[in-house]
């Protein structure tokens, strides 16, 4: 029993890496972000080479059949390049709920074209965590009616996999009739979210649909985005090492003083114990079931809270710099503003902890 | 080592001394070679155990004209040698959880060093690195977070239970996030270690999180208690005999001790991200 990522791990988060270095670099990103609600096609291309959209995706559907723990360290590749792409719905989310809740039918149908990265899906949760805004859909004979909020990979989609007020996942597709889509525009110019409302729109169930399918989906989403955090967060620590040592006041690098190494070790305190807590949430949803929703939870909340920190104090170490559009290091504070703020803010996810453990009424 | 692994000989640790805190190389306590001996005088500072200790492991200045950290030795020698004298210090707990420790021409075999002359400073920083791990035992946080859920589902105001909180249940289920990463690092820890590999980050950064971890532990204890939460000595409506407030206190002195929080940033950023060490004042 080994508490460490394996070979074949590291090598997949470095050719990850290597792959975003190469062709997702700021000033890509930069263009991406002006057009937001847009895929990044050539960009998903190359991802789709290298197999991430099919990561998940069992081999007999042209997946790599690989676990969540690798899908988190490709997520963390992503937060620290601030990757313009629609992993999270499309890889994770979408195909879970497939391979979760779907037919037979739908999962050959659909499956594949992920694993291929033909299509992108998006995926409507949010309402199954907390409904505001009046939101929420109703599941009639074939049909859905109401409206849900930050649909994750909204721009583009070819699929959306909805879930309805009562545990029920549906599949519905961007033409149908009655439905009208907006987009959200939200701080994080790297990921799209949307609005969908139906109107009497057709919709198709997933059968195997059940309220412990949606939370392990949500689970899965959660872990995620708190690796996404992780991986933001080590690049904005890296990011304000160098900066640190390269900017000179008083005739001294600013590195050389205590008050801005000491913030830089706050960052590295707080965020290096948070990467073994994502590793074992992620390793959980796969293989520790009485220990994923919690840790899921835990992962979430934690890293929110972490990111939160690195995110500002990166951004002081930058001074002034920092604040500006210059450096672009607003790119990762944002993400990590987004990944804490979907799927369950910390106040609202450590509720859930307490309940799953019998400690709140 | 056979004896010291049965717990037939207990040891105390010599390093502080009150001129040497965070400056640990700085140390004074002289060895003065005479024939066969190291001769030694001073005095050493927050010595745990030092009244129950057979042996004492002791940071001693053998050479005073070299450079302050090449001039330090490691010996080894009872406690029983004549001219040592232990005097408990009591601390804000109120209880001595540490001694002062005076040596007066106390007669060693030169046999008894560690290593070369000179070379103490590299085994003490041996040592060091293990005293920082054991303050970070994931496990004792574990015991101290259990007793804490315990305490808060027995601890009533107004007839609602402290875990029905829900301000005080947030703050308990953010520090078992903080505690569950602390544990799975030191998982990571283990792993590197059996490998043989230096898991650097991951290390250096126990002592700093692990002591706040624990001292915000006490902390919400305390803060669930309110009124009570003040309650000592063997005063009535005690809660835990007492453990929660004596343990806010001594925690705040194991963020102080085994290297202060400050310094450990310092080992941070120097060692774990290789950030610029502190320019050295002209001589």
């Amino acid at each position: 029993m080994e508490f460490a990522l394996s070979e074949e791990q590291c090598l997949l988060q470095d050719s990850v890496r290597r792959f975003l270095e190469q062709n997702s670099p700021l000033d890509k990103v930069r263009l991406a972000a002006g057009n937001t609600h847009t895929v990044q096609r050539s960009l998903w291309a190359g991802a789709s080479e290298l197999g991430i959209p099919g990561m998940l995706i069992p081999e007999d559907f042209g997946g790599m059949g690989l676990g969540f723990l690798d899908a988190a360290i490709v997520y963390e590749m992503f937060g620290r390049y601030v990757a313009p792409l629609p992993f999270l719905g499309t890889a994770v989310m979408a195909p879970l709920a497939l391979m979760l809740a779907g037919s037979e039918a739908q999962q050959e149908k659909w499956l594949p074209k992920i694993a291929a990265g033909e299509i992108i899906a998006g995926v409507a949760v949010t309402e199954s965590i907390g409904v505001r805004e009046d939101a929420g859909v109703k599941a009639g004979k074939g049909t859905l009616t109401g409206k849900v909020l930050f649909v994750i990979d909204w721009a583009e989609a070819d699929l959306y996999i909805v879930a309805d007020s009562d545990h029920g996942l549906h599949l519905v597709l961007p033409g149908a009739k009655g439905l009208s889509r907006r987009a959200l525009d939200t701080i994080d110019k790297t990921r799209s979210v949307g609005e969908l409302v139906f109107d009497q729109v057709s919709a198709e169930p997933l059968p195997r649909s059940s309220a412990d399918a949606v939370a392990r989906v949500i689970d899965a989403g959660r872990v995620m985005l708190a690796a996404d955090t992780l991986g933001a967060g080590q690049m904005m620590i890296e990011k304000s090492v160098a900066y640190a040592g390269e900017r000179k006041q008083f005739g001294r690098v600013i590195g050389s003083f205590q008050a801005v190494k000491h913030l830089c070790a706050e960052m590295a305190a707080a965020l290096e114990p948070s990467r073994s807590l994502v590793w074992y949430a992620a390793h959980a949803l796969d293989e520790v079931p009485g220990d994923a929703r919690l840790m899921a939870c835990h992962a979430k909340s934690h890293l929110s809270e972490v990111g939160r920190f690195v995110a500002r104090t990166a951004t002081e170490v930058h001074g002034g710099m920092g604040f500006t559009d210059l450096l672009g290091l607003h790119y990762w504070f944002k993400r990590i503003g987004f990944d804490r703020q979907l799927l369950g803010g910390p106040e609202l996810v450590r509720l859930e902890a307490a309940h799953l453990q019998g400690w709140a009424a | 080592m056979k004896p010291t692994l049965r717990g037939e000989v207990v040891w105390c640790q010599g390093y502080s001394e009150p001129g040497s805190g965070s400056d640990l190389a700085s140390l004074q306590t002289r060895a003065t070679v005479d024939g066969d001996d190291f001769v030694i005088n001073g005095q050493k500072i927050w010595t745990s155990t030092a009244h129950e200790a057979d042996m004492i492991f002791c940071l001693v200045r053998t050479e005073p004209d070299k450079p302050k950290h090449e001039g330090i030795s490691y010996l080894i020698f009872s406690m029983k040698t004549p001219g040592i004298e232990v005097r408990p210090l009591t601390t804000m707990t109120g209880h001595a959880e540490f001694n002062e420790v005076f040596f007066t021409d106390v007669r060693v075999p030169k046999t008894q060093i560690v290593g070369q002359r000179g070379q103490g400073w590299f085994v003490a920083n041996a040592t060091l690195k293990h005293e920082r791990g054991m303050l970070g035992d994931p496990v004792a946080m574990e015991t101290r977070f259990q007793a804490l859920v315990d305490l808060m589902h027995e601890e009533t105001v107004d007839g609602q239970r402290a875990i029905d909180n829900p301000i005080f249940r947030d703050r308990l289920v953010r520090l078992q996030a903080e505690l569950a990463a602390m544990k799975f690092n030191g998982l990571r820890l283990l792993t590197s270690a059996s490998k043989g590999e230096d898991p650097g980050l991951a290390r250096l950064i126990v002592k700093l999180q692990s002591c706040e971890l624990t001292h915000q532990i006490s902390a919400l204890a305390i803060d669930v208690m309110g009124e009570l939460g003040v309650l000592y000595d063997d005063s009535p409506y005690l809660r835990s005999h007492g453990s929660w407030q004596w343990g806010y206190m001594f925690q705040l002195g194991l963020i102080i001790g085994g290297g202060t929080a400050q310094i450990q940033k310092n080992i941070i950023s120097e060692r774990g991200l290789g950030m610029p060490r502190e320019p050295k004042l002209a001589k």
